[in-house]
């Protein structure tokens, strides 16, 4: 179908020297990242950075990595920043149609089975670590996990990105089922701040979104705005 | 259920790389003999944008580069898409010139299909899906500003194909020494004369601070109004003016002795050549 043909034909990619161009600007763009997403009785809180490297400079400060795929769907991207905008594109138009030919809001596992299609069909080409999380009437507030190779699990509670490796000690002991939404907020607030402190490609705003029946609640905590932990 | 290479599938246009093995053979042999292979004409450069009270501004620098060498002191780095939307392109100047005559081409088309204006937006998604389907080997990195029936905005998009949208950007070999300059000053809703000059600061620190970039910068102020181009709106790094003299009078070193011997010299051979001076 359409959509499918704006995947392109991947072939090997051939590199060049140049001494007046730098290595950074030559770079792929990455959301070196940090996410996260949090199940609660009546929705989920999905958690993200906001830095998007070339190599070793900061492309955006400010990115938003948190995409809505539909009213009630929303994913976090990491990895190429180019892969996963593309996928998130063609997710977005293959779920609209889909839920227009339903004439019903769609399933988050439908958009979870659709990432995952164009993750593990082209899955040696891309470099793509999504969370898709998001509320249906049918079985409420889930979150599935689509790692790199193109994975599908439903998680209670995941995390993505290069700072994700630093903060599953937290997540283990802090995360307990049965959790209220401000709780989640919480626990997604202090999980992503102790990773940005941690995590060089992670860093700058903390954006948070809570998806539940009544609609999508956003909001920022700026650089100063975030707890501050003991170690400094 | 993978998908696999297959070199004997029909392709439908773009790049081939059948001959990029044959390619790596000869540059290795070439460097054998010591002498380089071509190579494509980047632009190392500073391009910058902001959104302003009344619109967008787009700066660029002019100078091409082949790599240690000018190729072009003057020339232009943002292009017309559209009446109200303008495209800075840096990265190898043959991909940054065709991706925007191809929008520029889409977005003439599309308004005639539908008799609307185009958008920002639309100019932004056409351009990365295109981008994204090379995978990165057109290697234009590119600004697309303009204003639209929704307002203005400003758009990066990079060779692989990601955008971000925000308030102020830069690209470029030169873009890290000109975005220190908008992350110093940049306010929102500047007033228009004040954002030219931070536009201009921005562009001048990449010439100044960057090998890649030089020569003049260029201004497009765009806004509900129209788009303005300012052709060499600044010459920052003119040729320097010389200090002083280096001819002297004639006597002016006193002549102390003077020695003159004849060389008796027999002509042996008278040959005369023309000149082609056609």
């Amino acid at each position: 179908m359409a959509a499918a043909s704006m995947m392109p034909i991947f072939s090997q990619n051939v590199s060049s020297n140049s001494d007046l161009v730098p290595e950074w600007s030559r770079q792929e763009v990455s959301t070196g990242t940090t996410i996260m997403a949090v199940e609660y009785d009546g929705g989920v809180v999905v958690g993200a950075d906001s830095r998007t490297t070339t190599g070793a400079y900061i492309a955006n400060r400010v990115t938003d990595k948190l995409t809505r795929i539909h009213d009630r769907i929303y994913c976090c991207r990491s990895g190429s920043a180019a892969d996963t905008q593309a996928i998130a594109e063609v997710v977005s138009y293959q779920l609209g149609f889909h839920s227009i030919e339903l004439d019903e809001p769609p399933l988050v596992e439908t958009a979870a089975h659709l990432f995952r299609a164009s993750c593990y069909r082209y899955r040696e080409e891309l470099m793509a670590g999504i969370l898709v999380a998001g509320w249906d009437r049918r079985k409420g507030g889930q979150v599935y996990c689509v790692p790199i190779g193109g994975m599908l699990v439903r998680q209670p509670v995941s995390v993505g990105g290069s700072g994700s490796s630093y903060i599953y000690g937290f997540m283990d002991s802090n995360y307990k089922p049965g959790l209220s939404k401000d709780q989640c907020l919480d626990l997604t607030t202090k999980a992503l701040t102790l990773a940005m402190e941690r995590d060089g490609s992670s860093g700058g705003v903390v954006r948070l979104a809570t998806i539940s029946e009544d609609g999508v609640e956003r909001r920022v905590i700026l650089g100063d705005q975030l707890p501050k932990f003991s170690t400094h | 259920m993978l998908q696999s290479l297959n070199p004997c599938q029909e392709k439908s246009g773009g790049f081939c790389f059948e001959n990029s093995r044959r390619n790596a053979v000869l540059e290795s042999s070439l460097s054998d003999v010591s002498s380089k292979a071509p190579r494509a004409r980047k632009t190392g450069t500073t391009i910058a944008g902001i959104v302003y009270k009344d619109g967008v501004i787009l700066g660029a620098d002019t100078r091409a580069t082949d790599d240690m060498v000018v190729a072009d002191k003057n020339c232009r780095k943002i292009h017309h898409i559209a009446p109200q939307i303008y495209c800075c392109g840096a990265g190898v100047a043959a991909d940054a010139e065709i991706a925007t005559q191809m929008m520029a081409s889409n977005v003439e088309l599309h308004t005639l299909n539908t008799g609307r204006p185009p958008l920002v937006a639309m100019v932004t998604r056409q351009l990365k899906q295109m981008l994204f389907r090379y995978q990165g080997h057109m290697g234009s990195s590119v600004i697309v500003g303009g204003v639209d029936v929704t307002g203005a905005h400003l758009y990066s998009v990079y060779p692989h194909g990601s955008y971000d949208k925000l308030p102020f950007l830069t690209m470029g070999s030169g873009a890290a020494a000109a975005v220190s300059v908008f992350e110093d000053r940049f306010k929102a809703n500047m007033e228009l004369d004040e954002a030219k000059r931070l536009v201009r600061d921005a562009i001048t620190a990449g010439i100044f601070c960057d090998l890649g970039s030089g020569s003049n910068v260029d201004l497009c102020v765009i806004t509900a109004a129209g788009a303005e181009y300012l052709r060499g709106y600044d010459r920052p790094a003119g040729k320097g003016k010389r200090e002083g003299q280096y001819r002297y009078k004639p006597g002016t070193t006193p002549v102390l002795t003077k020695t003159q011997t004849p060389l008796s010299l027999d002509v042996v051979d008278a040959t005369v050549q023309m000149m082609d001076t056609e």
